[in-house]
């Protein structure tokens, strides 16, 4: 078991190594061996799923910094193994999609080596039973974002988004290696099952939960951090399912269930998890509503989802967390490749150059309208039930928030609800319904190429894994009947009663906004400009800042420095032409010094 | 095995005048043959456990003492432990990388055997620095580097380096000058220049460890460089030819950090403790400063220099911490920053070469004319903004974590902020990327492939950046119980 655990991030990686010492060319070996990692990733998932039993516990020393020991170690139980098996499915289909989606770029073969890297940084959280392994990964997954965000050489925005997503994370992170630090040095150890086991200060656990969230926010873009995540959609669209579905976004969810016991010994820290978690809820679905491009309504929307995941967090429900994970692990990674497949067809993101693609493309509007359903919580499809599951423990809270934490995510969930299903009906409306758009607006390069003649379903390796991934988004929330699955999750059963029909109803309001065509709100189509407040109140300052420290840097401390060398330069002549004087001037000075100095010795 | 320690000095002396006086390019051949052998010879150093003599401080594992100038008590005493040996090993292998890029490549005016000669010379300096165990021989492998480094910017450097020679060698002149009045207080008040006897402070009296600690933190800040005592480096960085830059910022430096943990705080151990506030917030001033000044730097060469600031502030603020903790994440900083950072300037020297320019504004585009430059540039600054699983994080996030773990308003502001400056060493390094690897072509690259010995030359940094970050344990697997030592003679 312990091999295992060790062998589903070491495989994927040993993949990404040898994919990134690949020629350019070896584009048939890249591919084989990507997906083979993905599908031996998921292998072993599936094996330790199978095996984990109660759950597994291993570690030995990695290394001693003076009595302060890192390990290195598993600890698996089945929750984490069904997180891995998600990692293993998005993965797989991301793979297997992406050689056809990718067939006309020459760097192919980086790419599919930064996915293999990026998938074992993933599993690399998910198995690690060490605060400082969790973060090998945790940071490995963001560079790994951010080379692939930057993948696209043709659209302008790509480096500028790569870099905005690894920096916003990072400042998360400054956050979170700071909640590890203390975590680790109050416990005296940062092996997950000791820092639990430690008898911390309230102080200290609730200090070490809010670093640690800031960390959080960043990878799971909950506000404040949460602008990194639309413009990430300059990746090539199966990152955005990658990043969105099973990695990247859902390990912040997943570190908080993973010290999740800290976090119930601190009703401050679930407080303000609460409140972040409702905020970004709604600001994400409301943004999602004024969107005109494809991938960016579905950012705003996974935005939203995770704010879920968070306010569940923090109503003191790790389960209800856990199974919207999973099941937005599907959908998500469905409507993204769907959606890549429209791209793929029409050769642009925007829904102004779509509609009417019903007809052209029964298979990708169909799996495309499975997904949005299970999204916006269409019963009975996989979100309906996880998200009932987040409304019913926000209806009755157990962790230590204040009451009106509980309050507040459920007034959050149920406004997201219809919210939800407004962009979501807006979305399939747009694109799929109405008359095809008449000429396509500003095309998007790296899809361009592909767009000629009629729309048209896409060919195999695009469209089997959405369709395969259409199953999970419309049957895994089932999964909560069968009592297997809701003991691997912790996950109470669903109580079929009048509450069910609230977000049912909501639902129906909301769809029947989307299906108008309201005009766009500009605080919803310019995310109520929080990037702007961001670029004013840290980016721009930070610039400043650098500038006038280089200058004071290079005039003040180096000009002092300078400054010490020409004064003793210039000090020197003096004196050198103090001794070079005329002959008349240095007989005087010699007369005048013979006579100081005989005044001199007569007066002592 | 002791006899090594003789031979680790004397293959890279000979080869030097071998060097010097052989033709052009059998001088070269010759003298990358000794660096080799420096190499060869450095590795069976390695002691895998540490025996203890007595209560003493520092307990090499391998040990030689001979009488230099018995009127005096001088001694020619030589010692290798677990803080020293991966410093030396860094030392002989950088040394061998530079010798053999030279033999490739020769920076104008030629004159390659030579360069080669002075190469080996600052080597047998360094090494001597590393492993030596009496104060006034320190003090003299010390100043050793100084001139033949002086001369490898002022021949083969860039066009300023007249001027950046003559600051490099007048500072840190100044600095030696400090550093020797240090040594010969210790000297004189304690009766010994043993470092083995006089670690853990001696007989020394409280008043002369304070005064002699702040001569030779001066000193040694001043190599480090700590700010503000650093505006040496960007220039002597940017003007030295390629291999002089990546012996500069690779081992050079280190004397300083390393001359810090064994001497200043391992001597005069009072005036440590006294002073350690003041060297946390320079330490931690340096990691601000270093980084904004990178964030607004538009030369390649320079920008990576001022990252070396940054970066050495992580490593002294975990000295300055005077934790286990925290020097032992001084010492993989120490570590990972040569290799990393040495890379980094074979890098910034190949872009210079092909592209006849350091200024990023006119640099762009290189992921799609040189694909494998940019991905060996990409990995190196990644590797040098502290990715975890890569060498550069354990010490910064470990000089955190020993800041934290030291505790108290102080200690924990300076982590925290220590924090900050990591999230900025981030910001500039994807600035940096960003501009000279994405974005639209600009310039000529030519010619885009890598040399062969390019590729060997960087090949063994690359996999020692990767290994270091997965198994720290090959730093620090041996320098536990070396400074528990220290830590326990400390007063």
């Amino acid at each position: 078991m312990t091999a295992a655990g060790f062998a589903l991030p070491a495989v994927p990686f040993a993949v990404a190594l040898i994919g990134l010492l690949l020629p350019l060319r070896a584009r048939a070996v890249a591919a084989a061996l990507a997906v083979a990692g993905a599908a031996a990733a998921l292998g072993l998932a599936i094996w330790v799923l199978a095996a984990v039993g109660d759950g597994h516990e291993s570690s030995r020393e990695w290394v001693d910094f003076g009595g302060l020991a890192v390990t290195l170690g598993v600890r698996l139980d089945q929750a984490s193994a069904l997180v891995a098996v998600a990692v293993g499915v998005v993965a797989l289909a991301v793979q297997v999609y992406s050689i056809t989606y990718l067939r006309d770029d020459d760097r192919y073969v980086p790419y599919a080596a930064q996915v293999s890297l990026f998938t074992a940084a993933m599993l690399l959280v998910v198995v690690a039973g060490d605060l400082m392994m969790l973060m090998v990964g945790w940071e490995v997954m963001g560079i790994c974002s951010y080379l692939l965000i930057g993948h696209d050489r043709r659209l302008p925005e790509a480096p500028g988004a790569a870099v905005k997503a690894f920096l916003v994370t990072r400042v998360g992170d400054v956050g979170f290696l700071l909640g590890i630090a203390l975590l680790g040095v109050s416990a005296g150890s940062f092996r997950v099952a000791d820092v639990l086991a430690a008898d911390l200060s309230g102080t200290t656990v609730t200090v070490s939960c809010l670093l640690l969230l800031a960390g959080v926010a960043g990878k799971s873009a909950q506000f404040p951090l949460h602008t990194w995540l639309p413009d990430a959609m300059a990746g090539p669209t199966p990152i955005s399912a990658l990043i969105h579905a099973a990695t990247m976004v859902a390990a912040g969810i997943y570190v908080v269930v993973r010290l999740y016991p800290l976090f119930l010994s601190s009703g401050a820290a679930l407080a303000v998890l609460g409140v972040m978690a409702a905020i970004t809820l709604l600001i994400g679905a409301l943004t999602a509503t004024a969107q005109d491009d494809i991938k960016r309504v579905l950012a705003w929307s996974t935005v939203s989802q995770i704010g879920y995941m968070a306010g569940a967090l923090a109503v003191g429900s790790t389960s209800a967390a856990l199974f919207h994970l999973l099941t937005h692990a599907a959908f998500k990674a469905l409507l993204f490749l769907a959606a890549g497949c429209v791209i793929h067809a029409v050769g642009s993101n925007l829904m102004s150059a779509m509609g009417g693609l019903r007809r052209d493309m029964p298979v990708t509007f169909w799996s495309f309208a499975i997904g949005l359903g299970a999204l916006a919580g269409l019963p009975p499809l996989a979100g309906f039930w996880s998200k009932e599951g987040i409304i019913a423990v926000a209806r009755h809270p157990e962790g230590p928030a204040p009451g009106w934490v509980g309050w507040l995510v459920l007034i959050a969930a149920l406004v997201g609800v219809a919210v939800t299903a407004w962009y979501a009906t807006r979305l399939l409306r747009r694109t799929f319904l109405g008359a095809p758009a008449v000429a396509s607006a500003a095309p998007v390069p790296l899809e361009r190429a592909h767009a000629a003649g009629t729309p048209h379903d896409p060919p195999p390796l695009m469209r089997w894994p959405v369709v395969l991934l259409a199953i999970p988004s419309a049957l895994l929330g089932l999964a909560a009947f069968l009592p297997a699955f809701r003991d691997a999750l912790g996950l109470d059963g669903v109580h079929i009663d009048a509450w069910l029909l609230l977000p049912v109803a909501l639902l129906a309001l909301g769809a029947a906004l989307g299906w108008r065509d309201l005009p766009t709100v500009p605080a919803f189509a310019r995310a109520f400009w929080l990037d702007e407040v961001q670029h004013t109140l840290v980016v721009r300052p930070a610039r400043a800042l650098a500038a006038v420290v280089r200058r004071a840097d290079e005039s003040g401390v180096d000009g002092a420095v300078e400054g010490t060398a020409t004064g003793t330069v210039s000090l020197a002549r003096r004196v050198a032409g103090a001794h070079r004087s005329t002959l008349p001037r240095a007989a005087t000075a010699v007369l005048a010094a013979a006579v100081l100095l005989a005044a001199v010795g007569a007066f002592l | 095995m002791n006899a090594l320690l003789i031979v680790v000095l004397a293959v890279p002396a000979v080869g030097a005048a071998a060097a010097a006086l052989l033709p052009d390019r059998l001088g070269r051949i010759v003298g990358t043959v000794a660096a080799a052998g420096a190499l060869i010879a450095s590795l069976p150093l390695y002691r895998n456990s540490w025996f203890s003599y007595g209560p003493a401080g520092v307990r090499p594992w391998h040990e030689v003492d001979y009488a230099w100038v018995p009127a005096l008590n001088l001694h020619f005493h030589l010692g290798v432990d677990g803080v020293s040996y991966p410093l030396v090993v860094l030392t002989t292998l950088l040394t061998l990388l530079c010798c053999g890029f030279t033999l490739w490549r020769t920076p104008d005016p030629g004159r390659g055997g030579t360069l080669v000669a002075l190469l080996l010379v600052i080597e047998v300096g360094i090494l001597g620095t590393f492993l030596a165990l009496d104060l006034v021989l320190f003090f003299v492998f010390f100043e050793v580097v100084l001139l033949p480094m002086y001369a490898v910017i002022a021949v083969w450097g860039d066009r300023d380096r007249a001027h950046a020679a003559r600051k490099f060698v007048l500072y840190t002149l100044f600095g030696s000058v400090l550093l020797l009045v240090g040594v010969f207080t210790v000297v004189a008040s304690a009766g010994t220049a043993n470092i083995v006897a006089l670690t853990g402070g001696g007989e020394m009296s409280r008043t002369t460890q304070l005064v002699a600690f702040t001569l030779l933190a001066v000193g040694f800040a001043v190599k480090s460089p700590l700010w503000p005592l650093h505006t040496w480096l960007p220039d002597a960085h940017t003007q030295a030819p390629t291999v002089g830059s990546v012996i500069l910022a690779g081992v050079l430096l280190k004397m300083g950090t390393y001359g810090l943990i064994r001497v200043a705080v391992g001597v005069t151990p009072e005036g440590a403790r006294w002073a350690a506030p003041v060297l946390g917030v320079l330490a931690v001033a340096a990691i601000v400063i270093g980084s904004l000044v990178c964030l607004a730097q538009t030369e390649l060469k320079r920008l990576i220099a001022y990252s070396s600031v940054g970066h050495m502030g992580f490593v002294l603020l975990g000295i300055a911490t005077l934790t286990a903790t925290g020097i032992q994440a001084a010492l993989i900083g120490n570590v990972a920053h040569g290799i990393i950072t040495g890379l980094l300037f074979f890098l910034a020297g190949a872009i210079k070469d092909r592209a006849h320019t350091g200024d990023l504004a006119q640099l762009g585009g290189l992921r799609e004319r040189a694909p494998w430059l940019a991905g060996v540039l990409g990995f190196a600054a990644i590797a040098s903004l502290g990715l975890p699983g890569l060498a550069g994080f354990w010490g910064e996030a470990f000089a955190v974590v020993a800041a934290i773990d030291r505790g108290g308003p102080l200690w924990t502001t300076l982590g925290v902020v220590a924090a900050v400056g990591g999230a900025l060493t981030a910001a500039y390094f994807l600035r940096l990327l960003r501009r000279v690897t994405h974005g639209p072509v600009v310039g000529s690259i030519a010619p885009p492939a890598l040399a062969p010995v390019e590729v060997a030359a960087w090949a063994p940094l690359v996999v020692l950046a990767l290994a270091v970050g997965l198994v720290p344990g090959l730093v620090l697997g041996m320098a536990d119980g070396p400074v528990q030592a220290l830590l326990e003679a400390l007063p």
